[in-house]
Protein backbone atom coordinates (compact mmCIF):
# COMPACT_ATOMS: atom_id res chain seq x y z
CA UNK A 1 0.00 0.00 0.00
CA UNK A 2 0.79 3.43 -0.99
CA UNK A 3 2.62 5.53 2.51
CA UNK A 4 0.05 8.17 1.41
CA UNK A 5 -2.81 5.77 1.52
CA UNK A 6 -1.50 4.47 4.96
CA UNK A 7 -1.15 8.15 6.59
CA UNK A 8 -4.53 8.65 5.20
CA UNK A 9 -6.30 5.58 6.73
CA UNK A 10 -4.73 5.89 10.18
CA UNK A 11 -5.27 9.71 10.46
CA UNK A 12 -1.31 10.28 10.51
CA UNK A 13 -0.37 13.67 11.81
CA UNK A 14 2.77 14.60 8.72
CA UNK A 15 5.47 16.17 10.34
CA UNK A 16 7.64 16.29 7.42
CA UNK A 17 7.09 16.16 3.70
CA UNK A 18 6.81 12.74 2.33
CA UNK A 19 9.95 12.82 -0.46
CA UNK A 20 8.57 10.28 -2.52
CA UNK A 21 5.32 8.55 -1.87
CA UNK A 22 6.73 4.82 -1.44
CA UNK A 23 4.89 1.62 -0.99
CA UNK A 24 5.03 0.11 1.96
CA UNK A 25 4.17 -3.88 2.84
CA UNK A 26 5.55 -4.42 6.23
CA UNK A 27 6.57 -2.32 9.34
CA UNK A 28 8.75 -3.01 11.89
CA UNK A 29 8.90 -1.62 16.06
CA UNK A 30 11.91 -0.94 17.74
CA UNK A 31 13.10 1.51 19.93
CA UNK A 32 16.75 -0.23 20.11
CA UNK A 33 18.73 1.36 16.50
CA UNK A 34 20.94 -1.68 16.27
CA UNK A 35 17.98 -3.70 16.59
CA UNK A 36 15.97 -2.16 13.89
CA UNK A 37 19.26 -1.64 11.58
CA UNK A 38 20.06 -5.23 11.52
CA UNK A 39 16.01 -6.27 11.25
CA UNK A 40 13.74 -3.89 9.63
CA UNK A 41 14.05 -3.92 5.65
CA UNK A 42 13.63 -1.06 3.60
CA UNK A 43 9.55 -1.31 2.52
CA UNK A 44 8.79 -1.30 6.38
CA UNK A 45 7.59 1.47 8.23
CA UNK A 46 9.51 1.89 11.63
CA UNK A 47 7.18 2.90 14.33
CA UNK A 48 9.00 3.68 17.44
CA UNK A 49 8.90 5.98 20.30
CA UNK A 50 12.32 7.43 20.39
CA UNK A 51 12.83 11.01 18.94
CA UNK A 52 16.17 11.38 19.10
CA UNK A 53 18.49 12.82 15.79
CA UNK A 54 19.85 9.26 15.58
CA UNK A 55 16.56 8.46 13.98
CA UNK A 56 17.53 9.87 11.02
CA UNK A 57 20.64 8.04 10.35
CA UNK A 58 18.82 4.55 10.98
CA UNK A 59 15.94 5.59 8.85
CA UNK A 60 18.38 7.04 6.05
CA UNK A 61 20.92 4.18 6.21
CA UNK A 62 18.57 1.59 6.21
CA UNK A 63 16.40 3.40 3.53
CA UNK A 64 12.82 2.95 5.00
CA UNK A 65 9.68 4.80 3.65
CA UNK A 66 9.24 6.87 6.78
CA UNK A 67 8.97 6.77 10.41
CA UNK A 68 5.81 6.63 12.54
CA UNK A 69 6.49 8.42 16.36
CA UNK A 70 3.92 7.16 18.25
CA UNK A 71 2.39 8.04 21.36
CA UNK A 72 2.57 11.37 20.49
CA UNK A 73 6.10 11.77 21.44
CA UNK A 74 7.26 15.18 21.44
CA UNK A 75 10.01 15.74 19.13
CA UNK A 76 12.74 18.22 19.05
CA UNK A 77 12.65 21.43 15.95
CA UNK A 78 15.92 20.24 15.34
CA UNK A 79 15.71 16.92 14.68
CA UNK A 80 12.49 18.02 12.14
CA UNK A 81 14.65 20.76 10.36
CA UNK A 82 16.92 17.64 10.23
CA UNK A 83 14.78 15.70 8.93
CA UNK A 84 13.76 18.01 6.48
CA UNK A 85 17.19 18.30 5.36
CA UNK A 86 17.82 14.46 5.03
CA UNK A 87 14.28 14.17 3.34
CA UNK A 88 13.15 11.62 5.97
CA UNK A 89 9.04 11.02 6.52
CA UNK A 90 8.31 11.73 9.73
CA UNK A 91 5.00 10.94 11.05
CA UNK A 92 3.21 11.01 14.42
CA UNK A 93 0.25 9.00 15.81
CA UNK A 94 -1.44 9.76 19.78
CA UNK A 95 -1.90 5.83 19.33
CA UNK A 96 0.41 2.74 20.66
CA UNK A 97 2.99 1.20 18.63
CA UNK A 98 0.95 -1.83 19.64
CA UNK A 99 -2.38 -0.36 18.64
CA UNK A 100 -0.38 1.41 15.18
CA UNK A 101 0.87 -2.35 14.73
CA UNK A 102 -2.31 -3.57 14.64
CA UNK A 103 -4.18 -1.39 12.42
CA UNK A 104 -0.99 -1.31 9.97
CA UNK A 105 -1.22 -5.10 9.80
CA UNK A 106 -5.23 -5.12 9.19
CA UNK A 107 -4.87 -2.47 6.22
CA UNK A 108 -1.63 -4.66 4.95
CA UNK A 109 -3.50 -8.05 4.60
CA UNK B 1 46.54 -2.70 -10.58
CA UNK B 2 44.96 0.82 -10.53
CA UNK B 3 45.13 2.39 -6.85
CA UNK B 4 41.72 2.35 -4.60
CA UNK B 5 40.08 5.49 -4.36
CA UNK B 6 41.08 6.18 -0.04
CA UNK B 7 38.60 8.31 1.99
CA UNK B 8 39.40 9.33 5.66
CA UNK B 9 36.78 10.46 7.89
CA UNK B 10 37.42 11.47 11.85
CA UNK B 11 35.22 10.33 13.92
CA UNK B 12 34.80 12.55 17.05
CA UNK B 13 34.02 11.34 20.46
CA UNK B 14 30.56 11.55 22.16
CA UNK B 15 28.89 13.43 19.92
CA UNK B 16 25.62 11.79 19.22
CA UNK B 17 23.85 13.82 17.44
CA UNK B 18 26.91 13.75 14.58
CA UNK B 19 27.26 10.27 14.97
CA UNK B 20 26.66 8.67 11.72
CA UNK B 21 28.29 11.27 9.98
CA UNK B 22 30.38 9.88 7.76
CA UNK B 23 27.94 6.91 7.00
CA UNK B 24 25.36 9.13 5.68
CA UNK B 25 28.89 10.87 3.52
CA UNK B 26 29.45 7.41 2.56
CA UNK B 27 26.46 6.58 1.40
CA UNK B 28 26.03 9.72 -0.75
CA UNK B 29 29.87 8.94 -2.18
CA UNK B 30 28.95 5.31 -3.41
CA UNK B 31 25.87 6.25 -4.83
CA UNK B 32 27.78 8.78 -7.00
CA UNK B 33 30.34 5.94 -7.79
CA UNK B 34 27.15 3.78 -9.38
CA UNK B 35 27.53 0.69 -6.77
CA UNK B 36 24.85 -1.03 -6.08
CA UNK B 37 22.07 -0.27 -3.38
CA UNK B 38 22.69 -3.28 -1.57
CA UNK B 39 26.46 -3.38 -1.29
CA UNK B 40 26.16 0.32 -0.49
CA UNK B 41 23.44 -0.71 2.56
CA UNK B 42 25.79 -3.15 3.83
CA UNK B 43 28.92 -0.52 3.64
CA UNK B 44 26.72 2.33 4.94
CA UNK B 45 25.32 -0.18 7.81
CA UNK B 46 28.54 -1.89 9.22
CA UNK B 47 30.00 1.83 8.96
CA UNK B 48 27.73 3.31 11.19
CA UNK B 49 27.52 0.61 13.97
CA UNK B 50 31.44 1.15 14.03
CA UNK B 51 31.03 4.80 13.96
CA UNK B 52 28.68 4.52 16.86
CA UNK B 53 30.85 2.13 19.07
CA UNK B 54 33.65 4.20 18.75
CA UNK B 55 31.68 7.59 19.89
CA UNK B 56 30.57 5.40 22.70
CA UNK B 57 33.45 3.46 23.99
CA UNK B 58 36.61 5.01 22.71
CA UNK B 59 36.04 8.96 22.64
CA UNK B 60 36.27 8.54 18.71
CA UNK B 61 38.75 7.67 16.59
CA UNK B 62 39.50 7.19 12.43
CA UNK B 63 36.95 5.56 9.74
CA UNK B 64 38.63 5.04 6.31
CA UNK B 65 37.23 3.45 3.41
CA UNK B 66 39.06 1.76 0.33
CA UNK B 67 37.63 1.71 -2.89
CA UNK B 68 39.12 -1.59 -5.17
CA UNK B 69 37.25 -2.83 -8.44
CA UNK B 70 36.10 -5.53 -6.67
CA UNK B 71 35.46 -5.25 -2.74
CA UNK B 72 35.35 -2.07 -0.56
CA UNK B 73 37.02 -2.37 2.60
CA UNK B 74 36.32 -0.06 5.78
CA UNK B 75 38.80 0.22 8.36
CA UNK B 76 38.10 1.46 11.93
CA UNK B 77 40.23 2.52 14.35
CA UNK B 78 40.62 3.88 17.34
CA UNK B 79 42.77 4.51 20.71
CA UNK B 80 40.14 3.63 23.04
CA UNK B 81 39.96 0.90 26.19
CA UNK B 82 40.42 -2.62 23.75
CA UNK B 83 37.73 -5.31 23.57
CA UNK B 84 38.77 -7.70 26.84
CA UNK B 85 36.61 -10.54 25.48
CA UNK B 86 35.58 -10.52 21.64
CA UNK B 87 33.46 -14.22 21.95
CA UNK B 88 31.73 -12.18 24.65
CA UNK B 89 31.43 -8.98 22.37
CA UNK B 90 30.28 -10.87 19.45
CA UNK B 91 27.31 -12.53 21.42
CA UNK B 92 23.91 -10.40 19.82
CA UNK B 93 22.67 -8.97 23.38
CA UNK B 94 25.85 -8.52 24.97
CA UNK B 95 26.75 -4.47 25.59
CA UNK B 96 28.71 -2.45 27.85
CA UNK B 97 27.13 0.86 27.44
CA UNK B 98 26.32 2.85 30.08
CA UNK B 99 22.37 3.73 30.77
CA UNK B 100 22.69 7.26 29.63
CA UNK B 101 23.48 5.64 26.55
CA UNK B 102 21.13 2.93 26.44
CA UNK B 103 17.97 5.88 27.10
CA UNK B 104 19.38 6.81 23.45
CA UNK B 105 18.69 3.85 21.92
CA UNK B 106 21.74 2.57 21.59
CA UNK B 107 23.68 0.13 23.87
CA UNK B 108 21.35 -3.18 22.20
CA UNK B 109 24.71 -5.14 21.76
CA UNK B 110 23.93 -5.71 18.45
CA UNK B 111 26.40 -3.41 16.59
CA UNK B 112 29.65 -5.75 16.09
CA UNK B 113 26.99 -8.61 15.27
CA UNK B 114 25.49 -6.43 12.59
CA UNK B 115 28.97 -5.54 11.60
CA UNK B 116 29.75 -9.09 11.08
CA UNK B 117 26.13 -9.80 9.56
CA UNK B 118 26.56 -7.11 6.82
CA UNK B 119 30.28 -7.62 5.30
CA UNK B 120 31.81 -10.49 3.75
CA UNK B 121 34.46 -10.41 6.59
CA UNK B 122 35.36 -8.67 9.41
CA UNK B 123 38.73 -8.39 11.43
CA UNK B 124 38.98 -7.03 14.56
CA UNK B 125 42.65 -6.41 16.13
CA UNK B 126 42.36 -5.21 19.48
CA UNK B 127 44.74 -4.85 22.62
CA UNK B 128 43.27 -3.72 25.86
CA UNK B 129 44.56 -0.48 27.17
CA UNK B 130 45.90 0.69 23.56
CA UNK B 131 42.73 0.33 21.18
CA UNK B 132 40.52 -1.32 18.52
CA UNK B 133 40.78 -1.96 14.85
CA UNK B 134 38.11 -3.36 12.98
CA UNK B 135 38.67 -4.15 9.39
CA UNK B 136 35.65 -4.81 7.28
CA UNK B 137 35.58 -6.43 3.46
CA UNK B 138 32.52 -5.98 1.58
CA UNK B 139 32.17 -7.71 -1.91
CA UNK B 140 30.56 -5.38 -4.72
CA UNK B 141 27.46 -7.37 -5.93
Amino acid sequence: MKLSEIIDRLALEVLTPLPEDREVTGGYTGDLLSWVMGRAESNMLWITIMTNVNILAVASLRDLPAVLIAEGAEIDAAVLDKAREQEIALLRSPKSAYTLCAELADLLK
Amino acid sequence: MSEPLKFHFPVSGGDFTSAGKASVQVKKLLRQLGISPDTIRRVAIAMYEGEINMVIHANGGSADLEIYGDHIKIILADTGPGIPNIDLAMQEGFSTAPDNIRSLGFGAGMGLPNMKRYTDDMQIDTEVGVGTTVTMRVNIA
